[in-house]
């Protein structure tokens, strides 16, 4: 990207423009660390191959999908977020120190890093560009409704808004409430109603197909 | 520092872009920042909060106008130049003109183990904690050209405790290559008004999370 508003739909491999300065900026940045044997090449794939196959929001709508069909685990989740995520193996960097905040029906809850790009990377993978953007990292605490219209989420004037700014250690992970119509529903089915985005607390959950 | 990184509460950035989920990089070159950062952090030679305190020092002009993996990778070329790993020559051209310090690198095989091992923040007590939860406390008005987690919004403004943390690390002084000095920490929750004044929405609230030395009592 050139700037906070240039937007790139595609996914490409850096053909043409400014962007061809950082791939070869970073290509030979890559280099120079595997010839000083600062890093191995093998390890540089298996780290991508990680976040791209395996660490991603899945893994949070799982959590989301367990607090909703299981009250023990969402008792647990409430007390001690970190253990009870630990426990269905999401475990490690950046997301060591959990905190599960719940949508209900007067109170929505909605996650920022205002200082850099703060996100529980074990349950929602890598944070995504808007996320780190500054449009988004700006507004989210000063306009956070404006923020939500954004995403087509308009919540009634009495809905309390909660931000929760991610300026330490501790993650963030919002449960959002779970759409009527699911009584009854299993684990699997229902985390495919949660959205990355729900989760973050910039969506509510989708609504089960009529 | 009151760099570009703190964006709380600026205003003209335009509105916030959604991305399909499946959107995970915008460009090939992304995937080996993300990689090649994760590697070199791993060499253990500077802390995480060394890491932010490097990207929030770019000139807040080209802060602004680079993309969060461009950052990275600046904040990433200071570092390695800071503590001696390569040179500018070397940065330059991509090329080692010399030996790299004796550093175990980043093995395949340890990749998902240290991923899922992470790298916990918190600290045994050292002392109590002086609030409590809904003890009302303000958030201290300083400013630093070092690094903090203070963001200026709160700087001087009035809220609540609302949990707890325990004890954590403390980033202004590992930052700056100084010892952790654990601190406990805090969910301090403020209200719209009290951080925007005139016209804020009543319904809104911001939570952030504060060291103690951040805080004082009211």
């Amino acid at each position: 990207m050139s700037g906070p508003d240039h937007h790139h739909h595609h996914d490409h491999d850096d053909e043409g423009s400014e962007l061809s300065g950082m791939a070869l900026r970073v290509r030979a940045l890559e280099s120079l660390l595997v010839e000083k044997g600062y890093a191995d090449p093998a390890a540089l794939d298996a780290l991508i191959e990680t976040y791209e196959t395996r660490i991603g929001p899945r893994n949070g709508a799982r959590v989301v999908a367990k607090a909703w069909a299981d009250p023990d685990f969402r008792d647990w989740l409430r007390r001690d977020a970190s253990a009870a995520i630990h426990s269905l193996g999401y475990t490690g960097r950046q997301g060591e120190h959990m905190v599960a905040v719940e949508n209900t029906e007067a109170e929505h809850n909605m996650v920022v890093c205002t200082l850099c790009s703060c996100y529980p990377w074990p349950v929602l993978g890598l944070p995504p560009a808007w996320y780190k953007s500054p449009a988004y990292r700006s507004r989210a605490v000063l306009d956070p409704r404006g923020v939500l219209a954004d995403f087509g989420v308009t919540l009634p004037e009495t809905t309390r808004i909660r931000v929760w700014d991610s300026t330490a250690e501790t993650r963030y992970l919002v449960i959002p409430r779970r759409p009527a119509g699911t009584e009854g529903w299993e684990e699997s089915r229902l985390a495919d109603l949660v959205s990355r985005d729900s989760m973050i607390g910039t969506a509510l959950a989708r609504e089960p197909a009529a | 520092m009151n760099g570009a990184q703190d964006l709380g509460g600026m205003q003209g950035f335009g509105p916030v872009r959604p991305e399909p989920e499946e959107v995970r990089f915008h460009a090939g070159w992304e995937r080996r920042a993300l990689a090649v950062t994760l590697a070199a952090g791993a060499l253990g030679q500077w802390s995480i909060d060394a890491a932010r305190h490097a990207r929030e020092t770019l000139p807040p002009g080209e802060y602004l106008t680079s993309s969060y993996y461009e950052i990275w990778i600046k904040g990433l070329e200071k570092l390695l130049l800071q503590k001696g790993l390569v040179t500018e020559t070397e940065l330059r051209d991509g090329k080692a003109y010399g030996p790299g310090r004796p550093l175990k690198p980043l093995a395949a095989a340890e990749v998902a183990p240290m991923l899922a091992r992470g790298s916990p923040y918190s600290r045994p007590a050292g002392a109590p904690a002086h609030f409590a939860e809904g003890e009302a406390v303000r958030a201290r008005n300083f400013q630093t050209s070092g690094h903090t987690r203070l963001p200026r919004y709160a700087r001087g403004r009035q809220g609540v405790i609302e949990r707890v943390h325990g004890v954590f690390v403390f980033p202004d002084t590992l930052a700056l290559g100084g010892d952790e000095a654990p601190q406990w920490l805090y969910a301090v929750r403020f209200t719209a008004g009290e951080l925007w004044g005139e016209g804020a929405d009543p319904a809104v609230t911001v939570t952030l999370d504060a060291w103690e030395s951040y805080l004082e009592p009211v």
